[in-house]
Order: structure tokens, then sequence, then C-alpha cells
């Protein structure tokens, strides 16, 4: 098996959430009590799956379906993965899922009286390049309400699920837009201690990636966990 | 510094695809066996909701052997995987690892995914794999998975109170 011996780095202090986040009511049952017992990273954790556009084919418009156009207002997303050095992650898998313009996941269990869009699935999946890069077309999700607390409802917002190098990468996240005034009452969000990291959650308005006439373009990049020391290449003086 | 984690939450089966519990269905051979057992929060109630992942680094993944599967827990908190069973791989050191998959929790309620290992009862390297020597007595068994008919193997995951599995910061 093809892997990287070099163990990830531990995750900087108050970059991600805790699981014991009380105001996030569904936390309290569901976050262990005990101590999390910290291993080594071995084979298991430093290598991880592998999956190829030929097997798992990329569809990179949500926008679209069969032809067929979506309401909404239409977005492009683009961004870099890399690690924590900023060296690319290329050729990894991106899946994501979202609600659509008015706030409805295409889903049985989400009961919110907003309307389904039936040519919004707000399912994709893309794979980075060799420069860590991807993109993809969507509609720009609703806002819903949830029943965390009263009048809660989340910030518009973009699943992604990510893979990286090994399986102590793995990274699900959220991506946000940026100006939205529900971020700052919403304790998912809140629930990262750090407030560069919190940032770093929201995507960037970028007039580069809008279309005229035709999207509006956000950047959102995402930073995987990095190697303890810089891997070495086979051949060279290792002094 | 890495971007931060966030929930799945309660919506993630639109990315569901049924065939993904099913890591022999790109033809891969070897000891096909069942992997199954539920996840229950800490009022004891089923999670109906979580995404269970398992990756195994054992067999070597292959074109026909991706290692990664992937299940939604049903309306009893159950979920149900079919693989290949791994073998022993390297551990630190000199070390030897008894079989294992690992086993990564996804959920509502869960801002950071929970990361645990499924074993093998009667394995006769567990006695010495590395990581379950880690663990104080008492809650080893969390971890290691009963056979309840042959080629068919159970282990309940308790993400809180009494019979809390452990979970592992990697």
């Amino acid at each position: 098996m093809s892997y990287i011996d070099t163990p990830f780095r531990e995750y900087a202090a108050g970059t991600q959430p805790d699981n014991d986040s009380p105001a996030y009511k569904s936390t309290i049952l569901r976050h262990p009590t005990r101590k999390l017992v910290k291993i080594p990273q071995t084979v298991t954790e430093l290598s991880g799956p592998r999956f190829s556009a030929e097997r798992f084919p990329p569809t990179d418009n949500l926008a679209l379906n069969n032809g067929k156009e979506a309401q909404g207002e239409r977005i492009i997303v683009e961004g870099r993965v890399l690690d924590e050095d900023g060296r690319p992650v290329p050729h990894t898998m991106v899946e994501i899922w979202q609600a659509n313009a008015a706030g409805r996941y295409n889903h049985a269990r989400d009961q919110h009286d907003a309307p389904l869009d039936p040519e919004f699935s707000g399912i994709g999946r893309v794979f980075t390049d060799e420069a860590g890069a991807y993109r993809f077309i969507s509609i720009k999700p609703g806002a819903y309400p949830w029943g965390n607390h009263a009048n809660a409802w989340r910030p518009n917002h973009i699943h992604f699920s990510l893979f990286g190098p090994g399986y102590a990468t793995r990274l699900i996240t959220q991506m946000y837009f940026p100006g939205d005034p529900l971020l700052a009452l919403d304790p998912i969000f809140l629930a990262t201690a750090d407030a560069g990291a919190r940032e770093r959650l929201v995507s960037k308005f970028d007039l580069e990636i809008t279309q005229p006439n035709w999207a509006l373009g956000y950047r959102f990049d995402i930073v995987l966990r990095g190697r303890q020391a810089t891997p070495m290449e086979d051949g060279h003086d290792h002094r | 510094m890495t971007t931060a984690s966030q929930t799945i939450g309660p919506y993630w089966h639109l990315l569901e695809d049924r065939s993904w519990a099913d890591l022999t269905r790109f033809g891969a051979a070897g000891e096909v066996i069942t992997v199954a057992g539920t996840v229950t929060d800490g009022a004891g109630a089923p999670m109906t909701d979580a995404c269970v992942e398992i990756w195994q680094a054992s067999p070597e993944t292959s074109d026909v052997f991706t290692g990664f599967g992937r299940a939604a827990t049903d309306e009893s908190g159950r979920f149900v995987f079919r693989t290949v069973k791994p073998g022993a791989v390297p551990g630190p050191g000199n070390t030897l690892q008894a079989p294992h998959l690992a086993v990564t929790i996804f959920a509502r309620g869960l801002l950071f995914h929970l990361a645990t290992r499924f074993y093998f009862e009667g394995a006769p390297e567990n006695e010495n794999d590395p990581i379950l020597s880690m663990i104080e007595d008492g809650r080893r068994e969390t971890l290691i998975a009963r056979q309840t008919e042959p080629g068919v193997w159970h282990l309940d995951i308790r993400l809180q109170g009494e019979g809390e599995t452990v979970f592992f910061e990697i």
C-alpha cells in the first residue's frame, strides 16, 4: 500500500469545535464524556481510501438537472484544497450537498414549509486537480429554521466532505457566505473557539470568479492536516 | 491551521449510495464477512440519523477493493457492512496490530467525527495489539466484535454513558 509514514500534525488549539457544546442541543446526549484515547498514527490512520473519477463520476453542476435550470441565484464556488504547509492536495474527492434556494433539502425528513424544486437535488461530487483546485456550479442555498432554540435559523451553507491523503485527514465541514447576519447567532458556527478558524469557514465573494450576466463567484479554500515534518524524497541526503 | 469540522447534520443522506455499504461490490476476493451493530446515545436511544464509515488497511486496496465503506443507521440505529476480513498489519516499532477496521461516526450533534476501531473476538493477535493495550481494563471490550453466527460480527457503539465506546484522538 502506498502511503507516507510521517504522522499528521496535531490540530492547533481552538481551531476545531468541541463536541461538548451544549448551546447546540443535539450535542448534549451525543458527546462522549470519557477522555479520547490518544493513539499513535499507524498504517490504518496514515493511509486512506482513493477514489477515482472513473469509478465515482463527478457531478459539478448542481444548478442543472437534465438540461433544466434549478430555481435560485446561480453561483460558482471555487477553491483549493491545501495542507497546513500550503501544499496542494491533488486528485482528492470533494462531496457537496445543500438545501435549495428556498432553504429546503430534497430529503424526506426535512419538513420545512418551503417549496421543493424538482430541478434541484442538491448533491454534487468533484475532484481536485493537480494544483488542488476544485470548482462547481450551484445555486445559493436558502436559510432555514431549526428546532435548536426559539426562532433559530441556520445561516446559508453548503456541506463539504473531504478525504485527503489519509484516514486521519478526513473532514466534513460547512461553507458559509459572507455578510450573513445569522452567523453571529448560530451555535454550530460559534462552537469553534478560535475566531480566525470560524472566519475561514466563510467563503469570500470573488469578482474574478463571477461571470458577467451569469453567476456570482465565491472562493472557499480548505486546509487539511499537514505532516509533522516535511517528508524527504528518496535518494536525498537525510542529514 | 486546518479548516474547522462542522456537523454532517440530519440531511447527509443526500450523499448516501447504499451500494457503498458493500465493500465487495467491485468483486473483491477473500473471506467475506458481515459487520453490524447499533449506535446509541447517552439516553440509550438508537441514533437513526448517523453516518458510519469504515476504512481498512488490509487487505491491500486495489481496483476491486477500495477498503472504504459508508452506511446509514436505520430506524433502530443499526448499520450493516459487507466486507473482506482484514489481516494483521504492522504497528509502531516492531509490533503487530491485530486485524481491525477503523470506524468513524458522523451525526447531527457531533461537531467533530468520532473515531474508534472494530476488532474481532478470538483473534490471537488481540492480546499483544499495541492499541488495545493502551486501553484500561473494562473498556477494551467496547472495541471487540463478537461473532453472532458464522461470518457475522456484531459490535454496538455507545456514544455516551454506561458502556461508552472508547473513542480515539488520532
